[in-house]
């Protein structure tokens, strides 16, 4: 939130004047009959997408030569908004005179660069951005009618973010190299999430098959096992430091320091020491001790029998070990 | 180019004679209406006056509280997270009744308190729009603290039953509020008559200023106050009054609820309604969302088939026609509405309602154009509709 979000409802403010005279009138809307493609020589391509009922729907209309696969008129018709409407307008014109090859290529983001003034300021506000991924999804569809394949294999990627077109592959990616913890961070770094957000978390504008926040969750906790992973196997070939250990490891290096070099003094008088907590105080560990037995209440307690202890367990574990008696 | 406005549920203009009692008070008459010398003292006489047609304006009793907000949004949220402090955190209630399609202030403001451990029943609404005084009786339970129903809806200008929801609430034992932010001046509001305890409203809806709401309590009703800090509205809701909007609204509410206005509302704004919705549903596969019966007379929610409401509005935009849809991809937050909800989400309607909602300053010669700008829309857009377009035979529909 800031400045230039305090004041709603300027969505149409925000549209570029491409938007504006498509929505107003339209050159590529329209139809292709049977009649009209055999007059071409062409095979006609009738592909819908979206339905009425979830707000948005459109009907492609391709006339298509068979020899050379080239897309010779190309028309749509539109249920849908002004964005959705001036999307299907370029979409259409986008495809005339490129094969289905090429034409499948045509993204949603294409689409929306076809739209802009400025090639700096995007055609329309981010909530509206998801209008145009229709015009790239039934370009698919028209292409696999022509074709007599699936629609989804001319998607080689698992896609989160439709607007941005952003991958799983590549949200999982960000995640770990950028030590990721929060959604923001995600749509900063690869602005997945920014425009429509109906990917960042169930109960958006439309149902999704991943989540930013699912991904999240699922990128972190693959990394922490593979953290953990790698300290069990550094553990067995003896390389691992206290910086990479999981907390179990610390305690269990600690508590072995403590067993061999310091407790059998201890107990020599009379007393003992408890570990109750380590905490990561960068650079420091902060290793909480309590005093037992006649130790409990010996002065040396924070004096020589400390700085005993914490030298060992410097010299012996890590040098940022700090102890500290409560 | 005529400029019509037909988005009066969204608000309104404000009446040139509230604007005109509401001007002494930013240069002439500015003192703190707290204050001891004259400066505060001489707002006194127009406040009272705005108190008075306030109370008469919603028939409320002398002995009752009509405390100054900022809006309708202020007042809801004072009287449910008041019940939620009073009754629920304080008390040994933990229940909440509202329906599924009250304003986000109520929705809104009752998920909240459902993540606070609050327990809230959303009540449905019938295929008419309506919700039923039955269903209400049946979600009462020993730990209901409070049960929240809107007057009129928004969208469809559905009443909804009141009075029978205030016998019920009244015979249990239950505090009712109603958010009567669309039914002030559409028709008369009796608080009493209803056995309410408490209602919201707003004076922008009403041809008042915008920023000034009013919240009705009954005495013995008086709940925790939603702002802390000086003693005004009686330490209800501190903060100083804005005394030219509290006059404006006082003002507004005078000249919406006499008699007369009332009956204009009835008889002619209805009339021009009616001559608007009769046009268009003359246009082939219209119709009037939860149907014509029991709605406020200046509101009317229509469908088209095969126009998206969105694309809808830009067209009557475009010629000076200024309407407004429920429909999910209108507003900013592009979430769907509730409203349109409620009559089926599988269906077309969600998004191909249109709302025009009228006002006593509408005039004939404004519906007609208007009618002829929305005859021109739909011919446009249809035209130009996947509902409507051609498929050759061997073509299988998929939308």
């Amino acid at each position: 939130m800031a400045k230039n979000d305090l004041i709603s409802g300027s969505i149409w403010d925000e549209y570029s004047n491409q938007v504006v005279n498509r929505m107003n009138s339209p050159q590529h809307q329209g139809e292709i009959t049977e009649e009209r493609a055999k007059e071409l020589g062409t095979k006609l391509i009738v592909a819908d997408f979206g339905a009425e009922s979830c707000g948005d729907a459109v009907r492609l209309y391709w006339a298509v030569n068979e020899k050379t696969d080239v897309i010779e008129e190309s028309k749509f018709k539109s249920f849908g908004c002004g964005t959705a409407i001036a999307s299907s307008d370029v979409m259409a014109e986008l495809c005339v005179g490129k094969t289905v090859d090429e034409a499948v290529k045509i993204t949603n983001i294409d689409v929306e660069k076809a739209l802009r003034d400025n090639p700096d300021t995007p055609a329309v506000p981010p909530q509206k951005m998801h209008c145009s991924v229709m015009a790239y999804d039934v370009i698919k569809k028209a292409a696999s009618e022509y074709k007599g394949v699936d629609m989804e294999s001319f998607e080689t990627e698992v896609i989160v973010c439709e607007c941005a077109r952003v991958s799983l592959g590549t949200l999982q990616e960000v995640i770990k190299i950028n030590d990721l913890t929060t959604v923001e961070q995600i749509t900063d770094f690869t602005k997945a999430g920014a425009f429509c957000k109906s990917c960042v978390k169930p109960g958006g504008h439309e149902e999704m098959e991943h989540y930013l926040v699912d991904i999240l969750t699922d990128t972190r906790s693959q990394m922490e096992e593979s953290k953990m992973k790698d300290a069990a196997d550094a553990s067995e070939s003896g390389e691992l430091t206290f910086d990479k250990m999981t907390l179990v490891q610390r305690i269990k290096a600690i508590d072995s320091v403590l067993d061999e070099d310091i407790r059998p003094m201890l107990l020599m008088d009379g007393g003992n020491m408890e570990i109750i907590d380590i905490k990561e105080n960068i650079p420091h560990y902060d290793l909480y001790i309590r005093y037992l037995g006649s130790c409990s209440g010996c002065s040396s307690g924070s004096t020589g029998t400390l700085y005993a202890i914490e030298s060992v367990l410097q010299q012996k574990i890590d040098e940022n070990l700090r102890v500290l008696p409560i | 180019m005529m400029e019509v406005y037909l988005d009066n549920n969204a608000t309104t203009m404000v009446d040139p004679k509230v604007f005109e009692e509401m001007k002494p008070f930013f240069c002439d008459i500015y003192g703190n209406p707290n204050s001891l010398h004259k400066f505060g003292a001489g707002t006194h006489p127009k406040m009272v006056e705005a108190l008075d047609f306030l109370y008469e304006g919603i028939n409320a009793a002398d002995e009752d509280d009509i405390i100054i907000t900022g809006n309708a949004t202020e007042s809801i949220n004072t009287v449910i997270k008041g019940i939620w402090v009073d009754e629920i955190l304080n008390g040994n209630k933990n229940h909440i009744i509202t329906s599924e399609v009250e304003h986000p202030a109520t929705t809104a403001a009752c998920k909240f308190l459902e993540t606070q451990g609050v327990k809230v029943t959303y009540l449905p609404v019938n295929e008419e729009g309506v919700l039923e005084s039955s269903s209400i009786r049946d979600a009462i339970t020993e730990e209901t603290a409070l049960v929240t129903i809107m007057w009129a809806n928004n969208e469809t200008g559905k009443i909804f039953p009141i009075k029978e929801i205030g016998l019920i609430c009244k015979t249990t034992g239950v505090a009712f509020h109603s958010d009567a932010t669309q039914a002030i001046g559409k028709f008369p509001v009796d608080v009493q008559d209803c056995n309410l305890d408490y209602i919201s409203f707003s004076a922008h809806k009403f041809h008042g200023p915008k920023g000034i709401g009013g919240l009705y309590v009954k005495k013995g009703s008086a709940l925790t106050p939603l702002l802390n800090g000086g003693e005004q509205m009686g330490g209800h809701r501190a903060g100083t009054v804005d005394v030219a909007s509290m006059v404006g609204m006082g003002w507004a509410m005078h000249l919406a609820t006499s008699k007369m206005a009332l009956a204009y509302e009835e008889n002619h704004v209805s009339k021009l309604r009616d001559k608007l919705e009769t046009a268009i549903l003359e246009l082939p596969e219209t119709i009037v969302i939860g149907g014509k019966g029991n709605r406020t007379p200046n509101t009317t929610l229509i469908s088209f088939r095969g126009v998206e409401g969105e694309s809808m509005l830009w067209d009557l935009n475009q010629n000076g026609v200024g309407a407004s849809t429920g429909s999910a991809c209108a507003s900013e937050d592009l979430e769907a509405n509730p409203v349109m909800n409620a009559f089926g989400s599988d269906s077309e309607l969600a998004h191909t309602g249109v709302r025009f909602s009228l006002s006593r300053f509408n005039t004939e010669e404004q519906i007609d154009y208007a009618i002829e700008v929305v005859q021109n829309a739909v011919k446009r857009l249809r035209a130009l509709s996947s509902s409507y377009a051609y498929a050759p035979e061997s073509h299988k529909s998929a939308l």
